[in-house]
C-alpha cells in the first residue's frame, strides 16, 4: 500500500523563553492509504502536537513529513494553507461551524479558498453531495443552532470531505457528544473509510472511542511508546443495529425549537457552537 | 479568491449582525450628509451671489476713473478727472473685443414731478446701457445718438421712480421731470429689475445719455466720465479684451512704462471671486468640522472591526484550517470594513441631498450639490474604510490557527 504519511524523527520544541518545552521528541511513523488510526494518550503527551504538524497547522523544529508524496515539512505559511485545503479535511471536537451560516454555505466553505475559481452552481452541488452522504440531505438550509450536536458535527465531516482530501483529521470529535450520537458519528468515520477509503486519522483521550480505529497509536511524554493494529475493533453499524430504535429520535430529528428566519435574538458569538443544544458527555 | 466572493462573504457577516453594522455605518452616513449639506449650502449661497453678479449683465469689464487727490485731499475712486469723452471713442475704435460698451457718470439729486418730488441716483449712460446689463424697457424707447450727441435732456425711469413720482401704473411717457431745474422729457419706463448685486435697488433710478448729465447736472469739467462698462463677445475674450482696454487707455493717457495706472479695470469675475470668498471661508470651515466627523465615524469603523476580528478569531482560525491564506483573512475584514464605509457613504449622500433639498424647501435657503462633491465624499468614505479597517484586518490576517481554533 502507498503510504499516505510519512513522518521521520520529527521533533518540536516551543520556545517560551525561560523555559523550552519539547513537545515531540522524535517521532517516526507511516501511515498507509485506507488506514484508520486512533492515536490516544493523556493530555499534554503530545498527540496534539503530533495532530497539528500532520494537518499542517504547524511546523516541525526537526525531521521530515512527507504527505500523499509531497515533503510539507519546510513549506511556507501560504504553502502550508494550500496544502490543508487540498490534501486535509479537519473535524473538530467543537464542530467550529459559522453561526448565523446555513449548512450548506458551512459545507461549501474549503471550496472558497481552493483557488480553483468553482462557480456557485458548481460549489451548491458538491456541498449538496458531501451533506447527502453524511444523512443531511434534508437539512441543508438550517442553521446551526437549528441542527442538534450529532448534525452539527456531522455538517463539520460533510465539509472536511468537500475538497475530496487525502486524510480526515478528526480531533475528540465526540467529545462534545452523547453515547449514542458519538457512536453514530464514528459510524460515518468507518463507512467513509472502508466505502471510500479514505485515511482517518482519530485523536481522542478514549479507549473505547479508540477502538473503532483499524490501529491505535499510543502517545506519552512526546513519543510513541506502543503502535499495534487493534485486535478487537468494535463496529459502530453493528452497535447501532443493537441499539433501542426507540431513543432514534430523540437528539437526531427533534431540532431545538428555533423561529426559521430569525434564529437568535441575542448576540451569540459567531463559532461559539460548544453550548449546543443536545448536551454533552463524557 | 474572487473580489465578488469576498465581497459577497464581507456582506453576509455584515448582515449577520444587522444592528451592530447600522450603527457603525450611521457613523459615516452623519459625516457624509454633513459633508455634502455643508458643500450644498455653500455651493448655493455661491451660486446665488454669482447669478445676482449675472443678472447685471454677462462678461462684463468695468473700467473706473483712478482716485484724484489735490492738495492733500483724495476725492475717492472714480473721481479722477483723466477718464474722458476721448477714451470712449479710444476704446470703441481700438478694442474689437469690446461688444457693448457704455460711458457712465452718475450723481445724485432731488427730481420733481408735478407736486411730487423724490430723491434718487441719475446715471448718464450710453445707448448700449440696456444691452450690456439685460434691461429691457417696459414702455416707450430709449434714448438715441443723436440725444447722446446733443445732450439732450430726455431721460428713461424706472419703475420706483415712476411710482413715487406719477403713481403705481400711471403712464408717465412724456412727462416732464424737473431735476436741477431743468425740465427732463420721460421717452421710457424700464422693466422691474429688482435689488442688484449689493441689494441696492436697481429700479430706484433715472438713466439719460451721459452727455447731459456731465454738461447740465455736474456742471463741472463737462467731458469727465466715473467709468465705462464695457461687454465683452464672449467669457473667454474677456482677458484679452481685458488686457486691449489697459493698452489703449496707457496710450490714450500717456503713460509712461512703469507708471501705475490712473483708472482701474476689473472683470465680473474679480467682482465674483471678491463677493463669494466669505461664503468660501465659511464653507471651508463647515466642511472642515463635517470631516472631522467623518474620521470619528472611520474610527467608529475601526473600533468595531476590532471587536470583529478578536470575536471571530475561531472563524478565522476555521478558515485558515481549511485552507484561507493570510490575505485571504486580510482582504476579508478590509472588504467588510471598506464596505460599511462605502455604502453609509452612499445612504449619507441620499441623506445629505435630502437635507438640502428639506432646506431649500422648508428654509429657502439656496442649495446646490456639485457633482464632483458627490464623487469626492464618497472616495473619501471608502478611503477612510481602507484607512481604519486596514490594522484590524492585518491583526487578523497575523493570527495563528492552532491559537485561534482554541480561542474561548
Amino acid at each position: 500500500m502507498t503510504p499516505s504519511i510519512s513522518v521521520q524523527d520529527i521533533t518540536k520544541v516551543y520556545d517560551l523563553g525561560e523555559i523550552q518545552v519539547r513537545a515531540l521528541r522524535g517521532v517516526s511513523v507511516g501511515i498507509a492509504k485506507g488506514e484508520f488510526v486512533a492515536v490516544i494518550g493523556p493530555s499534554g503527551s503530545g498527540k496534539s502536537t503530533f495532530m497539528h504538524i500532520l494537518g499542517c497547522l504547524d511546523r516541525p523544529t526537526d525531521g521530515s513529513y512527507v504527505l500523499d508524496g509531497h515533503d510539507v515539512s519546510t513549506l511556507s505559511k501560504n504553502a502550508l494553507a494550500e496544502v490543508r485545503n487540498r490534501k486535509i479535511g479537519f473535524v473538530f471536537q467543537g464542530f467550529n461551524l459559522l453561526a448565523r451560516t446555513s449548512a450548506l454555505d458551512n459545507v461549501e466553505l474549503p471550496l472558497l479558498y481552493n483557488g480553483d475559481g468553482i462557480r456557485g452552481k458548481e460549489r451548491h452541488r458538491l456541498a449538496q453531495e458531501a451533506l447527502e452522504a453524511v444523512g443531511l440531505g434534508d437539512r441543508m438550509g438550517h442553521y446551526p443552532n437549528q441542527l442538534s450536536g450529532g448534525q452539527q458535527q456531522r455538517v463539520a465531516i460533510a465539509r472536511a470531505l468537500i475538497n475530496k482530501p487525502a486524510i480526515l483529521l478528526a480531533d475528540e470529535p465526540t467529545g462534545n457528544l452523547d453515547s449514542r450520537t458519538s457512536v453514530e458519528v464514528m459510524d460515518i468515520f468507518q463507512r467513509l473509510n472502508t466505502e471510500r477509503g479514505i485515511t482517518v486519522l482519530l485523536i481522542t483521550h478514549e479507549q473505547d472511542i479508540a477502538e473503532y480505529g483499524t490501529r491505535i497509536i499510543v502517545f506519552r511524554d512526546g513519543k510513541i511508546v506502543d503502535d499495534k493494529p487493534n485486535a478487537v475493533r468494535r463496529m459502530a453499524a453493528d452497535e447501532l443495529a443493537a441499539l433501542p430504535a426507540e431513543e432514534e429520535g430523540n437528539d437526531e430529528t427533534d431540532p431545538p425549537a428555533s423561529p426559521p428566519g430569525g434564529p437568535s435574538t441575542f448576540d451569540k458569538i459567531d463559532l461559539d457552537n460548544d453550548r449546543s443544544p443536545v448536551s454533552s458527555r463524557k | 479568491m474572487s473580489l465578488l466572493m469576498i465581497f459577497r462573504v464581507a456582506l453576509k457577516a455584515l448582515g449577520r449582525n444587522k444592528m451592530r453594522t447600522a450603527l457603525t455605518m450611521l457613523g459615516m452616513i452623519i459625516g457624509v450628509a454633513a459633508v455634502i449639506t455643508m458643500v450644498a449650502l455653500g455651493n448655493g449661497a455661491q451660486q446665488q451671489i454669482e447669478e445676482q453678479v449675472r443678472a447685471g449683465g454677462t462678461n462684463l469689464i468695468m473700467v473706473r476713473a483712478g482716485n484724484w487727490s489735490r492738495g492733500g485731499v483724495s476725492s475717492g475712486m472714480g473721481s479722477s478727472p483723466r477718464l474722458k469723452d476721448t477714451d470712449v471713442d479710444a476704446l470703441r475704435e481700438q478694442v474689437p473685443g469690446a461688444q457693448y460698451l457704455s460711458a457712465s457718470v452718475s450723481t445724485r439729486d432731488q427730481v420733481v414731478a408735478g407736486g411730487e418730488n423724490w430723491f434718487t441716483r441719475i446715471e448718464g449712460v450710453d445707448i448700449e446701457f440696456p444691452l450690456i446689463r439685460h434691461w429691457e424697457l417696459a414702455e416707450g424707447t430709449f434714448f438715441t445718438t443723436q440725444d447722446v450727441n446733443s445732450a439732450a435732456k430726455v431721460a428713461v425711469i424706472g419703475s420706483i421712480v415712476r411710482d413715487n413720482l406719477f403713481g403705481e401704473g400711471v403712464d408717465a411717457l412724456g412727462q416732464q421731470i424737473r431735476i436741477r431745474n431743468q425740465s427732463f422729457r420721460i421717452v421710457g419706463v424700464m422693466a422691474v429689475k429688482g435689488s442688484g448685486t449689493f441689494g441696492e435697488d436697481q429700479d430706484d433710478t433715472i438713466l439719460a445719455p451721459y452727455t447731459t448729465v456731465q454738461r447740465k447736472l455736474r456742471g463741472r469739467d463737462g467731458t469727465n466720465i466715473s467709468g465705462i462698462t464695457i461687454s465683452a463677445g464672449s467669457s473667454d475674450r474677456i482677458a484679452e479684451t481685458t488686457e486691449q482696454i489697459e493698452t489703449v487707455l496707457r496710450a490714450e493717457h500717456e503713460l509712461i512704462p512703469g507708471q501705475e495706472n490712473d483708472f482701474m479695470v476689473r472683470t465680473q469675475d474679480d467682482m465674483m471671486s471678491m463677493m463669494t470668498s466669505t461664503t468660501q471661508t465659511m464653507t471651508m470651515f463647515t466642511l472642515a468640522i463635517a470631516i472631522v466627523s467623518l474620521i470619528v465615524g472611520g474610527i467608529g469603523i475601526m473600533n468595531i472591526m476590532l471587536v470583529s476580528v478578536t470575536e471571530r478569531t475561531r472563524e478565522i482560525g476555521l478558515r485558515m484550517a481549511v485552507g484561507a491564506k493570510g490575505q485571504d483573512v486580510l482582504w476579508q475584514f478590509l472588504v467588510e470594513a471598506i464596505a460599511l464605509s462605502l455604502v453609509g457613504g452612499l445612504v449619507g449622500v441620499g441623506l445629505g441631498f435630502g437635507i438640502a433639498e428639506g432646506l431649500t424647501q422648508f428654509l429657502a435657503w439656496p442649495t446646490s450639490v456639485p457633482p464632483d462633491a458627490v464623487a469626492i465624499s464618497v472616495s473619501f468614505a471608502a478611503a477612510i474604510g481602507i484607512l481604519f479597517g486596514f490594522y484590524p484586518a492585518w491583526k487578523g490576517a497575523q493570527l495563528d490557527p492552532i491559537e485561534s481554533l482554541r480561542f474561548e
